[in-house]
């Protein structure tokens, strides 16, 4: 159990800016994931973290203690990898055996331990089997009990996850997280994947090119973006966006076929900005209707998505789509006109150039 | 365009590893099916039979009214797609899209003329010039799209084609092929291991395990009427809870007995003398109810709450049974707490603990 400080992290390959400036903190016992697309810096950061790198710049402290200088042994981190990395010899009691043995641990405590944590990790039928003749997921699990055992100060995971098959990935993320609080241990978890992210996380950090967007819990990021890309990056399907401007006190799409009424504080909000706006709006807040009302905008139906539990509808709105959340049961036919009406209150507005947002 | 009949195919690679196995599969005019699997489970060995790339060891096969059996993949009017990307890359887009015609000798103002159809059809007519590696991703695969259309080919075979995409992209791309499909009518059979792809695209899906046949029917009926626990487990995001339990009385009982569900009276005809039943729910069709409103069906305690941003998961545990439960947005539990639940009597499904065969026949449940 511990809690690490990043403070203004810099770490340069040749000309290449891996990391600009990065800082952020991981409290003791929270489940932190840093979150971004491929070489957003993530696992620099993190084998920074694990001294498996160093940094060109900044301070990396554990428990008030700068660590920039210690080894990765002395920081008494435990790292996970994508790769589960099983000696391919040894059955999964001597995998896990393997760090403790290294510390010259008595034998008892030892073969309590372990069988502590194959419980823990519902592995104890699989102790004396070797990972060929595992599951993936299930040499995963041993790769987490070798890491566990050690009883480190902090865990450090590069998209663990990965290679696991789609159902295995959706258990694995609810069992990671359960362990996680049973354990009450300090996770510093990498991955490309936000649902992922927003699932297992106390707090998310977004990095993007080397820069953190953003760092908050997984609520806030999705309702309160801090920009266009974290607002594109987390969610699925990803936000509707539109370029438009205000015209009398409407966002209007450069084509005219898109237009909505603002509310009061959103216009405030705007602070006399009128151009260069991008609106955003997730599919669950747009409503379709048969009939035109007050503030809704007209297309026409592009194709239906069914996925069992919602149905996502593709409205075509002049030469833009919009994707809309519907009930499992909606029905119509390609080509049909229909209404959208937007939930005011959570639309976003984000400046084109800056892509900060707004509101 | 043409409709395709598989009569009782079966490919053995040898003795002992049978791929695909007595399969009978009628794949309408016009037609957007999906073949859906998990690896080895025989989707693309059909697949490739269709196309003629492989060789069944016995039954028929159809195109249209031709038998063929005995055809080249070359004399079988069709185009396979693999993955998208497949692009040659010193040749332009236009190239690239008219040269599967190059050996069918047509009038040069023929070839000018499709190109230009489908150029506009896909809306990249101001790429035609350009090089494909220099596009994005998407417009690439819109390229190798024209490829396939360019030469009007009766049936469209699609393997896996956006595997190697981005998670955005593929969405776009779903909902693009989708439309293009329709509007083209053109029949589409199309091989992927993904449910999501399987249920947002198809008219009808063709769910295959182990080179069987499970159940072919639209994503609605698959999705809410799975024929077979692998169906039922197979499709949906979380995966279907499933409670294996003894009967008694019509109540399904859990090994430690905390999980207690008495089935509703329809179910009750097909309930008669079994003992032991693999019980299923999905996480949507198990409701939180607020402390006050009484009449629930089950008490547990939250365990994990997975947020989703327009939904959240939570993991309820009722003794060593964990139910994953769907809730909106709004309802916020913290671990620990005690909440009443209420199942969906509707959306129930029983399967056979030796067959693993459903026991609902579809009209057995109220829609």
């Amino acid at each position: 159990m511990s809690n690490l400080e990043v403070q203004n992290l810099s770490k340069n390959f040749g000309r290449l800016q891996a990391l600009k400036d990065v800082t952020l903190d991981v409290q003791d016992g929270e489940f932190m994931v840093l979150l971004g697309p491929t070489a957003a810096g993530k696992t620099t950061t993190l084998r920074c973290v694990a001294g498996m790198e160093k940094l060109d710049n900044g301070t990396v402290t554990m428990d008030g203690q700068i660590i920039n200088d210690l080894s990765p042994a002395e920081r008494d981190v435990a790292f996970v990898f994508q790769t589960y990395a099983l000696y391919p010899r040894k059955t999964a009691y001597e995998n896990m055996a393997f760090p403790l043995e290294a510390r010259k641990m008595p034998k008892a405590e030892m073969d309590a331990r372990i069988r502590e944590i194959a419980e823990l990790l519902q592995i104890t039928e699989l102790l004396n089997r070797r990972p060929a003749a595992m599951s993936g997921g299930q040499q995963q699990r041993v790769a987490l009990g070798r890491a566990m055992v050690r009883q480190p100060r902090m865990f450090l995971m590069d998209e663990p996850l990965t290679n696991l098959d789609f159902k295995l990935r959706v258990e694995m993320r609810a069992e990671l997280k359960r362990l996680q609080r049973e354990l009450d241990t300090t996770f510093f978890y990498v991955t490309n994947d936000q649902v992922e992210a927003m699932s297992m996380a106390d707090r998310i950090a977004v990095l993007n090119e080397g820069v953190l967007q953003q760092i908050d819990t997984p609520e806030e990021i999705y309702n309160h973006p801090a920009n266009l890309f974290v607002a594109q990056f987390v969610g699925s399907p990803r936000i509707n966006t539109l370029k438009c401007s205000l015209e009398d006190g409407a966002l209007r799409s450069s084509d005219g076929e898109f237009g909505v009424h603002l509310q009061a504080w959103q216009k405030e909000a705007l602070n006399g900005q009128s151009q260069n706006l991008i609106f955003g709006v997730r599919s669950e807040d747009i409503s379709i209707h048969q009939t035109a009302r007050d503030n809704t905008v007209a297309g026409t139906i592009y194709i239906l998505e069914p996925l069992g539990d919602r149905t996502y509808v593709d409205v075509q709105i002049g030469g833009h789509i919009l994707k809309v959340r519907a009930d499992a049961d909606y029905e119509a036919d390609t080509g049909t006109t229909v209404h959208l009406s937007f939930d005011v209150d959570r639309v976003h507005v984000f400046d084109a150039e800056s892509e900060l947002t707004i509101f | 365009m043409a409709d395709i009949t598989l009569e009782k195919v079966t490919k053995k690679f040898n003795e002992e590893v049978v791929a695909v196995k007595d399969l009978d599969l009628y794949i309408e005019d016009g037609e957007f099916l999906v073949l859906l699997g998990p690896s080895g489970c025989g989707k693309t060995t059909t697949l490739r039979m269709i196309a003629g790339l492989e060789n069944q060891s016995s039954g028929d096969i159809r195109i249209g009214d031709r038998l063929v059996n005995d055809l080249r993949a070359g004399d079988r009017d069709i185009a396979f797609v693999f993955q998208f990307y497949a692009l040659y890359p010193h040749l332009t887009v236009k190239d690239n899209i008219s040269f599967p015609l190059r050996a069918q000798n047509l009038p040069k103002h023929e070839v000018e003329q499709r190109v230009s159809d489908v150029a506009k059809r896909l809306r990249i007519s101001h790429l035609l010039n350009s090089r494909p590696n220099r596009l994005p991703g998407g417009e690439q695969q819109r390229v190798a799209l024209g490829r396939a259309m360019v030469r009007h080919p009766q049936v469209f075979l699609m393997d896996e084609p956006l595997t190697n995409l981005d998670a955005a992209l593929r969405a776009d791309m779903r909902a693009e092929l989708k439309h293009l499909q329709q509007e083209l009518g053109t029949t589409m059979v199309y091989v992927t291991h993904d449910q999501i792809e399987a249920m947002s695209m198809s008219h009808r899906i063709a769910v295959l395990n182990l080179g069987v046949l499970q159940q072919v029917d639209t994503p609605l009926n698959i999705y809410r009427h799975p024929k077979t626990l692998f169906v039922a487990t197979f499709i949906g995001s979380p995966p279907m809870n499933i409670i294996t339990g003894r009967v008694q009385d019509y109540t399904v009982y859990s090994n430690d007995t905390e999980f207690k569900y008495t089935l509703p009276k329809y179910t009750h005809q097909v309930m008669g003398g079994i003992e032991k039943v693999h019980f299923g729910i999905r996480a949507e069709d198990i409701r939180i109810l607020e402390d006050n409103e009484g009449d629930a069906d089950l008490r547990g305690e939250v365990i994990l709450r997975e947020p989703m941003g327009d939904e959240t998961i939570y993991r309820i545990a009722i003794g060593q049974t964990v139910l994953a439960v769907t809730a909106p947005p709004k309802v916020v539990l913290e671990r620990g707490e005690h909440v009443p639940l209420k199942i969906n009597l509707n959306r129930i499904h029983l399967f056979d603990t030796r067959t693993e065969q459903s026991l609902l026949a579809k009209e057995a449940a109220i829609v």
